[in-house]
């Protein structure tokens, strides 16, 4: 396993409120992580630092073998770098169907040319219709993502961060609003992807977090409070305290 | 399983094309130029600059209608591609004349002495007689037709990529676009710009060298010029909003962030798409201008701009042949109402005259269709298609950037 992305002493304050506050954190390739934190302790900040939405006051974000700084790069280039995210709202393009959803995500070249010039063929019509059927929504291709119900778009959202392929997985929030069954198989489907690449993801949902099986980090007021498994985590007296006290 | 081409997935195309060639054809079989002549050679050329005025509501629709740039600045690459043949058209119609009227001198002119006399012949009007440097090309037609394509492109180039690098959007960008065209115009009005101030450049239905040719001829020439044009700015931008490109600019107009996330540079795609349609506007000035025969500053003043984005209004935007629809429409209607076509109506205290009360029209014309019938006149083409499901309302909007699709406006051509 070696280090995909490495935060260290970022700070961020919106309006003198620190939002993030001197935070280091690392993970790995391949490894699985989930955060977890009171309300306001930074979570999403956290994930739009790194993929370029919010600029830190200071500190460092370095990715991948070559060392980029993640800070001078701009979204696009980030996500193209292999950082993917599913937003804790679902945002898919409604207007569209969802194979149109999931073609637009699909890892192909992204300039405007490349585009313009793209045609449709047999391997990425093959790629799209194996996410659709890991996402179960083989049957729903052809219509508006915006027919789709709540738990419905999750899935679509999540298969576009599939299609993306990315090392990078930053996940907010992936079992809001689906029922246990379908719990189970996103627990499942991040579990395959953490084999091969770096899944983070943001959980409220203590059974959920349990399910996944891997080291924990607890954020609190913009920075790390502890880390390990999940059992060392939630016998902490300072976690208990801030947390799950509550 | 049939294959499946671009113009079979895209029925709409085809129509369009089919009814565009009937009314090219009809035109010309009862023009008086090649025809009966029941239609007037002056109205063979209302016609033919109402194709160019479709064409660039086609390029309004990319711009607006499918990426969500509300430009409303369209219009001054429409008038740049204007001058930029009116040059050609006016240097070299003067260039025979004089060239004739000194050729009868006892000493033969020299070649200075010519482009001098059309020095003073042209810019006599503000005063001047030298040529300003920007008429350096404009001796040779083919360079002079390569500034059509690129003055109004580079212009989209340098503009879009200073407004959209800055992340300007909404109703900023479309301040700016005012402001750039606002500009332009003022620019043009002054006499020392080098384009004859507000004369602006006329006598522009003259085609050098073919004075024998009569206009009813030469109009007809230009409206199967302009219908090409329509025909292949129509094909273009079906190819360019069809497919992955389509739907990455329908993305960037529902929620442009999104987009940025999957890894797709959404300012080089707004650049890309604001320099395309900035072209073929141009090309669509240079062919409505000498059909014109006079071109001025205040045809690019901002309320030019501003009548562009109604007509893509009014017709339905998000879907191209509603563009080309309410713009032919529109545009027709109101050449109908100021040139005195519709008879006035007597209230007995009161008169409505058209040529003052047709604006008044439009505006609540406008008004109504954006409140009532966002769909547009394009709409009344779903009531005969095919039926659609009925979506659960469970958002008001595709997305949640200020230019999204609204659910009223209905699914678009893809």
């Amino acid at each position: 396993m070696s280090t995909l992305l490495e935060m260290s002493g970022v700070s961020v304050s919106f309006d003198g409120f620190k939002a993030i506050n001197n935070l280091s954190f690392q993970i790995g390739e391949p490894e699985l992580r989930a955060i977890i934190g009171p309300n306001g302790a930074g979570k999403t900040t956290f994930m739009d630092i790194i993929t370029g939405k919010t600029r830190p006051d200071e500190g460092r974000v370095i990715y991948g073998e070559r060392s980029y700084s993640l800070l001078k790069m701009s979204e696009s280039d980030i996500a193209r770098a292999g950082v993917g995210r599913k937003f804790q709202k679902p945002t898919v393009f409604e207007a569209q169907s969802v194979r149109e959803n999931l073609a637009m995500a699909l890892k192909n070249k992204r300039s405007p040319f490349d585009v313009l010039l793209y045609r449709k063929n047999s391997e990425g019509a093959a790629r799209i219709e194996s996410i659709a059927e890991e996402i179960g929504l083989t049957a729903e291709l052809a219509r508006p993502a915006g027919e789709l119900s709540h738990g419905q778009k999750q899935w679509l959202e999540i298969g576009m961060l599939l299609a993306q392929a990315p090392r990078l997985l930053l996940v907010d929030e992936p079992a809001a609003g689906m029922t246990p069954a379908e719990r189970e198989h996103t627990t499942d489907l991040l579990r395959r992807a953490a084999e091969k690449h770096a899944v983070v993801v943001v959980e409220h949902d203590m059974e959920f977090v349990r399910r996944l099986n891997c080291k924990v980090t607890v954020l609190h007021e913009g920075s790390v409070l502890a880390e390990g498994s999940l059992d060392h985590v939630t016998s902490d007296s300072q976690v208990i305290d801030v947390y799950l006290g509550r | 399983m049939t294959r499946k081409t671009f113009l079979t997935e895209n029925r709409s195309i085809f129509w369009f094309l089919l009814a565009l060639a009937v009314f090219t054809l009809v035109v010309t079989v009862l023009s008086t130029g090649a025809g009966t002549g029941a239609i007037s050679t002056s109205f063979v050329k209302t016609l033919g600059r109402t194709l160019c005025l479709m064409l660039v509501a086609v390029a309004m629709d990319v711009v607006w209608g499918y990426t969500g740039i509300l430009s409303l600045g369209h219009m001054a690459f429409f008038g740049l591609g204007g001058y930029m043949i009116g040059m050609w058209l006016m240097y070299a119609r003067t260039e025979i004349i004089v060239a004739e009227s000194l050729a009868a001198a006892a000493i033969p002119p020299t070649p200075q002495e010519i482009h001098d006399a059309v020095g003073t012949q042209i810019f006599g009007v503000v005063g001047a007689s030298e040529f300003p440097a920007i008429w350096f090309f404009a001796s040779s037609f083919w360079a002079q037709m390569a500034l059509v394509v690129l003055v109004p492109g580079i212009l989209a180039l340098v503009f879009g990529w200073l407004a959209f690098r800055s992340r300007v959007t909404g109703v900023y960008l479309s301040i700016l676009t005012q402001a750039m065209t606002l500009a332009l115009s003022l620019y043009l009005f002054q006499n020392d710009s080098g384009l004859r101030g507000n004369n602006g450049l006329s006598g522009l239905q003259n085609l050098p060298g073919l004075d024998a040719v009569p206009q009813s001829l030469v109009s007809i020439w230009f409206f199967w010029g302009s219908a090409a044009a329509l025909a292949a700015g129509y094909l273009l931008f079906a190819w360019v909003v069809s497919g992955k490109m389509g739907s990455v600019i329908r993305g960037i107009r529902d929620n442009e962030s999104r987009v940025r996330f999957l890894g797709y540079h959404v300012e080089s795609y707004k650049l890309f798409v604001f320099t395309l349609t900035g072209i073929v506007a141009g090309i669509a000035g240079a062919l409505y201008y000498p059909q014109a025969g006079i071109i001025n500053p205040n045809e690019i003043a901002p309320i030019a701009s501003i009548y562009l984005a109604v007509w893509v209004a009014i017709g339905g935007r998000g879907r191209l042949y509603g563009a080309a629809i309410g713009a032919g429409v529109v545009s027709l209607l109101s050449s109908w109402f100021t040139s005195g076509g519709a008879p006035d109506i007597p209230l007995g205290f009161y008169t409505i005259q058209w040529t003052d009360w047709w604006l008044v029209l439009l505006g609540v014309s406008f008004v109504a269709v954006t409140l009532l019938a966002p769909k547009g006149i394009g709409g009344l083409f779903d009531l005969m298609g095919r039926t659609h499901p009925v979506m659960p309302a469970r958002v008001g909007g595709y997305g949640p950037d200020k230019g999204a699709r609204r659910k009223s406006e209905g699914e678009e051509e893809k």
